[in-house]
């Protein structure tokens, strides 16, 4: 009886995977949209002090970033004691070069905005919490000699503990 | 006649948009930039020198040791905000601390607004990390200062107010703070 028939052949059905790939690629749009690119390598190990009275940056294209920390592999380009480099862009620079190097940096950047969008430019720092204060006032220097006024101290976020 | 199609194996598409996933994943990074703005002086040619009067000063000045000091008397970290906000708000009119004018302020009305300004000194040495949690503590007190003024004129904290009353408690609570050529202790030797 056909009820009992045991010999045909029976298929697992189907799965129907197309739907899969729509989420995923929700997924990436998803991601796409909340991060941002790495727009360097970063060469320098940078942990950012805390701080409680953080604001974001608003504008990541009118942000351009110096990093200065301990390097990540040796170079060159180290600065006394021989334990911080300043990286711009992809590369890190060399002490004696570090002023005019920046003025120029600071020069570029500026150019590669229009003119309404560079007198806008944010600077961050982002500056390892050990470094000391001397390389940092050189850049600071740098940047108020070239008109560069806005600026930003890069930390994370600490929450505040109640006293 | 319609010509049945052949299903077509869709499950190779999950694969590589997984793998577009894992990418965007790897080459991106989530961390939001975020810090303390500050705004530089403006370039100036000579020298000018601004005279202000003592009472309106609160020298703030860290060490190469990292040690701060508010007025030439050493302070923990965790007193700066207070001294700068007495010294700021100057509950009391006290004659050593910062001066007040009142002045009219739109959307506020007279308002005495204080003259203090914080210079802070650091030296040459001094660890980032300390230089930053003292401006931090320094945006704290003034933070406070214009969230109690915020509260008291417009019954919400400062920012969750409109633009146009932010800026009028920006400017009953200034922010001034000055930063002197800093020190070199290893020259000094």
């Amino acid at each position: 009886m056909a009820r009992f028939r045991k010999d045909g052949k029976k298929e697992v059905p189907e799965l129907n995977m197309s739907s899969m790939s729509d989420i995923i690629f929700m997924f990436l749009f998803f991601f796409m949209v909340i991060t941002n690119m790495r727009e360097s390598n970063i060469k320098v190990k940078i942990t950012p002090p805390g701080a409680t009275e953080v604001q974001k940056l608003e504008k990541k294209s009118l942000v351009a970033t110096i990093y200065i920390g301990t390097p990540l592999h040796a170079n060159e380009n180290t600065l006394p004691p021989g334990k911080v480099s300043v990286q711009l862009n992809d590369q890190t620079i060399k002490q004696e070069d570090l002023a005019d190097d920046v003025r120029t940096w600071i020069g570029q950047e500026k150019e590669s905005r229009n003119e309404e969008d560079g007198n806008k430019l944010t600077f961050s720092l982002k500056v390892d919490q050990d470094v000391q204060m001397r390389y940092v006032n050189i850049i600071k220097n740098e940047l108020r000699t070239n008109n560069a006024l806005k600026i930003n101290y890069a930390t994370s976020k600490k929450i505040e503990h109640k006293k | 006649m319609a010509r049945k199609t052949p299903g077509i194996n869709t499950g190779a598409s999950a694969d590589i948009s997984f793998l577009l996933l894992t990418f965007f994943l790897l080459t991106s990074n989530i961390s939001t930039e975020q810090g303390i703005p500050r705004r530089l002086p403006p370039p100036t040619d000579d020298k000018v020198i601004v005279e202000f009067n003592q009472r309106n000063v609160l020298r703030v000045q860290v060490n190469f040791l990292d040690e701060i000091f508010v007025q030439d008397v050493q302070t923990p970290i965790n007193q700066v905000k207070d001294r700068a906000k007495e010294f700021l708000s100057n509950p009391t009119n006290s004659s050593n601390l910062a001066k007040k004018v009142v002045r009219e302020i739109e959307h506020i009305g007279d308002f005495p607004v204080s003259e203090g300004v914080v210079s802070l000194f650091n030296d040459q040495s001094t660890t980032y990390k300390t230089y930053v949690e003292v401006q931090n503590e320094l945006q704290r007190a003034v933070n406070e200062l214009r969230d109690e003024v915020a509260s008291q004129y417009f019954g919400k904290k400062y920012d969750l107010l409109d633009t146009a009353f932010q800026r009028a408690v920006q400017k009953a609570v200034p922010m001034n703070i000055s930063e002197a050529p800093p020190a070199d202790y290893n020259t000094q030797q």
